[in-house]
């Protein structure tokens, strides 16, 4: 049997009254990829928060390879081998390119090995070209690049991965997709996703959530042309 | 018996005092996200203005009610225009620029009223309660605080203005949005803060002697009294301002009056470690 | 990077060196030995602002808890060194558990203003009220507003009757301002110095990248604080009395306008920013007509309404525009640190 490389029991996120995560089981193996669709106000941002340790679930446990990691700092977290991409773009604007992924690969190695570590990211990446200039001063295409090349710095085997489509262009995204199965080939990936195309181009399996919780999971195709997610996607009427 | 009920004016002065010196910076914090260093030496500058119509002959409650915070807040108005309009949205930046006025309202007022301590008497005489002397000026303090409490609330929830003001808050899309100019809002919260502060200066001036440097023993106390408050106006001036104020009588009252000071700041820094959202923003979500 | 490290080093010394040299023909040594230590102080915010994105409104504690320090210990001990390191160590153990407790409470920038300026006010009344002979730590009375005088000051290490007075304490101020200025930029230039830098700019991705950023800004604030303690300890040695109003806001603000004026995120400009102020307020001190406050203050208005960046980074753009080229910068190097939207804030 493979290893799991991460499984949640009954996670549960509460703001107040509402339940944005409503007792969730989750198992991945490892060196699977996993999309997490689901129409807005679903849960699974709250979920995914949760296993990042952005946010504390109310209820429930995250393991991450047989390590129990609820309520773990993200930063623990991340020391743990995770890579995590959020939703809204995390870089460090007034640095370099080079800096950025320098910082991102100095945390699992020494200096000098960081230095060849960052060179081998920006020759992966493709990001020669815009490695002396800042941060700030790149388009959104190349800043999403940037920071999943902060996630591949540090050699993660597993990566958790916010919306990284959003806001790409057709070619961003096919290069996105190509990076993403270069990372498959090492490490066991979660997408948290609304591009149904883009799913599809990289995806076997996926988990629909609704309502906080799993509604679903598994092969895109069959759970795209189930009646049921289709009136969760489309509202009542489909 | 007796003991008692001084016990319960002198708490209530304590907190009466500490609405009053906060009132200015809340309202202008509230509404406008701006943290007005300067706010200590707009009190200062109240107070000086008190005095200087006293002794020109003026009535005294015409002066502190009247003049002061008229004075105050067309200095407010001017500082609004010259520095703060040019800040807004850089809290940062708006505290670094308003302690520079701190430090420019001080050197101002040494070079025209020098190093000296000046003051005037209490305008109303202390009274017995059994063996224990009152002082009667407390009792106003604490009139004019719950006034302005009361008016403030009104003022809010009642009127036109208030009702810009509150969306004010929301932000300032929300008063364009009532066909308000945020331009001109600001510029009135500015101002009536400022009065506030000229206000408070003016009312406390008599229990104190005023010199140049005396708004910094106002700004730190009004400084973390607005911010344990958390994000609701009144109900965060009130709750802070009891709480600190009985924590700085009772240690007054147990030990001395630097003690007290103490802990009052003591009890301001182990609030906010817990309540990093003031009092308001943890137990009373969405109120004002 | 070792070579560059060196080549600054080199820089430095001789910078250092010639400034030793030639400023006793144009000021007398002993406002210079002030401003040096000043220069220090301001080094030290400059440290922990600029580059460690910390906003503190109370380095003046810091500087007058090394002073105190100093002197305390010098009294009991009867001689200078012992109390020279702990001039250093009190501040940054202080400051070690009060960033702990700021840092680990995830508490924002307005917070952290908050709770050091009145941390600062704190330290200030306290010590403003232990005037009466009931104050004492071993032999040193505290002497509430009055302050300490006669410790002993500063001596050979090793020889407790050989005192360092005159030129000769400027010399020692001066390199150990060039000292604490290569120790600063081996920081900055260490793994440690771009991981704070890293911090400053994001905290959020420095944690997803697994960097504890609690443990890492609580330790930056610590170095900050010993060298302001340091800076405490040998004004203490100059002024020969340490008085409550080293712990003032005032004092506080005014560390905070020379990083201001000087500019943040450079090594440079919180030191000049530090001396030349300061010098302008000596200056401004032998005249009548104006005061001093008002200057300051002003200044400080100015710089944030039309200067925010400071003196040096300003110049040093405008000198990389005449040059005509753009080198590429190294960490935190003529790159405005943000002062607005901080994370976190």
């Amino acid at each position: 049997m493979a290893e799991i490389a991460l499984e949640t029991h009954g996670l549960t996120m509460r703001f107040g009254g509402v339940v944005a995560a409503d007792r969730v089981d989750f198992r991945l193996q490892a060196r699977e990829l996993r999309c997490l669709i689901g129409p807005n106000g679903a849960g699974k941002s709250t979920f995914f928060k949760c296993i990042t340790g952005l946010q504390s679930p109310s209820e429930g446990e995250v393991w991450m390879r047989g390590i129990e990691t609820t309520g773990w700092m993200p930063h623990q977290v991340a020391s743990l081998g995770v890579g995590i991409k959020t939703q809204t773009p995390n870089v460090l604007d007034s640095l370099s390119v080079h800096e950025n992924v320098w910082l991102a690969a100095r945390r699992f190695h020494g200096a000098r090995e960081a230095d060849r570590k960052t060179r081998e990211v920006i020759d992966l990446l493709d990001l020669g070209a815009i490695a002396k200039d800042g941060l700030g001063r790149l388009a959104h295409g190349e800043r999403q690049r940037v920071e999943l090349g902060l996630v591949a710095a540090g050699d993660p085997w597993l990566i958790l991965l916010d919306e990284p489509a959003a806001g790409l262009g057709a070619e961003d995204v096919e290069r996105l997709t190509g990076i993403i199965r270069e990372l498959n080939r090492q490490a066991t990936l979660v997408i948290v996703e609304h591009d149904m195309q883009f799913i599809r181009s990289i995806a076997e399996t996926v988990t629909v959530f609704h309502q906080g919780k799993v509604l679903m999971e598994g092969h895109v195709d069959r759970v795209m042309s189930d009646p049921v997610v289709r009136n969760v996607y489309l509202g009542r009427k489909a | 018996m007796d003991l008692y009920v001084v016990v319960l004016v002198e708490v209530l002065y304590g907190v009466a005092s500490l609405i009053l010196i906060s009132a200015g910076l809340s309202i202008v914090f509230g509404m406008i996200k701006v943290i007005n260093l300067a706010h200590g030496e707009f009190m200062m500058i109240g107070g000086y203005a008190t005095i200087t119509a006293v002794n020109l002959g003026m009535n005294v409650f015409v002066a502190m009610l009247v003049i002061a915070p008229a004075v105050v807040g067309l200095v407010g108005l001017v500082v609004e225009r010259l520095v703060i309009r040019h800040l807004y949205g850089r809290l940062v930046d708006t505290m670094l620029a308003t302690w520079g006025l701190s430090l420019f309202f001080i050197g101002l007022a040494t070079m025209i009223f020098g190093n000296t301590t000046t003051g005037i008497s209490t305008p109303i005489p202390g009274f017995a309660i059994g063996d224990y002397q009152v002082n009667g000026y407390n009792f106003f303090i604490i009139v004019v605080a719950a006034l302005l409490l009361v008016a403030m609330l009104s003022v809010l929830k009642g009127t036109r203005a208030g009702l810009v003001a509150r969306g004010t808050m929301q932000g300032p899309d929300m008063a364009a949005a009532l066909g308000y100019s945020p331009d001109r809002i600001y510029m009135a919260t500015f101002f009536c803060g400022s009065a506030l502060s000229g206000l408070a200066g003016a009312i406390l001036a008599p229990l104190v002697g005023l010199v140049p440097t005396s708004g910094g023993a106002y700004i730190a106390k009004a400084f973390i009294t607005v911010i344990a408050g958390g994000p609701s106006l009144v109900a965060g001036l009130l709750s802070s301002a009891s709480l600190f104020g009985v924590v700085h009588q009772a240690f007054t009252f147990a030990t001395s009056p630097v003690i007290g000071e103490v802990a009052l700041l003591v009890a301001a820094v182990v609030l906010l470690r817990i309540l990093p959202q003031g009092v308001t923003g943890t137990f009373f979500k969405g109120k004002t | 990077m070792p070579g560059g490290l060196t080549r600054d080093a080199v820089t430095i010394a001789l910078v250092t060196g010639v400034l030793i040299w030639v400023l006793p023909l144009i000021v007398g040594t002993y406002t210079l030995t002030v401003l040096a230590i000043y220069g220090m102080l301001g080094l030290s915010l400059g440290l922990i602002w600029g580059f460690g994105g910390i906003l503190c409104f109370g380095q003046a504690a810091f500087f007058g808890l090394g002073a105190y320090a100093y002197a305390i210990f010098a009294i009991n001990i009867g001689e200078s060194t012992v109390p020279m390191i702990l001039a250093v160590l009190v501040p940054a153990v202080f400051a070690a558990l009060l960033g702990a407790m700021m840092f680990y409470g995830r508490l924002g920038d307005v917070y952290l203003g908050v709770i050091t300026l009145v941390v600062t006010l704190i330290l200030y009344k306290v010590v403003n009220s232990t005037a009466g002979p009931q104050y004492v730590i071993g032999n040193a009375r505290l002497g509430g507003f009055n302050g300490i005088p006669g410790f002993p000051t500063l001596n050979v290490p090793g020889t407790p009757d050989a005192y360092i007075w005159g030129d000769r304490y400027f010399h020692v101020c001066a390199v150990l301002l060039g000292l604490v200025y290569m120790l600063v930029t081996a920081l900055l230039r260490s793994s440690f110095g771009r991981i704070a830098v890293g911090i400053r700019e994001n905290e959020t991705r420095m944690s997803l990248m697994g960097y504890d950023v609690r443990a890492r800004k609580t330790a930056m604030f610590a170095i900050g604080a010993g060298i302001a303690g340091l800076a405490g300890g040998l004004f203490a040695n100059w002024a020969e009395i340490v008085t409550p109003s080293l712990f003032s806001l005032g004092q506080s603000a005014e560390i905070i306008i020379w990083c201001i004026v000087g500019g943040l995120g450079t090594r440079l400009g919180p030191v000049l920013g530090a001396a030349g102020l300061a010098y302008l307020k000596f200056l401004l001190g032998q005249q009548a007509v104006i005061d001093n406050a008002l200057v300051t203050g002003l200044v400080l208005v100015l710089f944030v309404l039309f200067l925010p960046k400071g003196v040096v980074p300003a110049l040093s753009d405008l000198w990389s525009a005449g040059i005509g080229r753009i080198r590429p910068g190294r960490i935190g190097r003529r790159r405005q640190p943000r002062r607005r939207g901080w994370p976190n804030g």
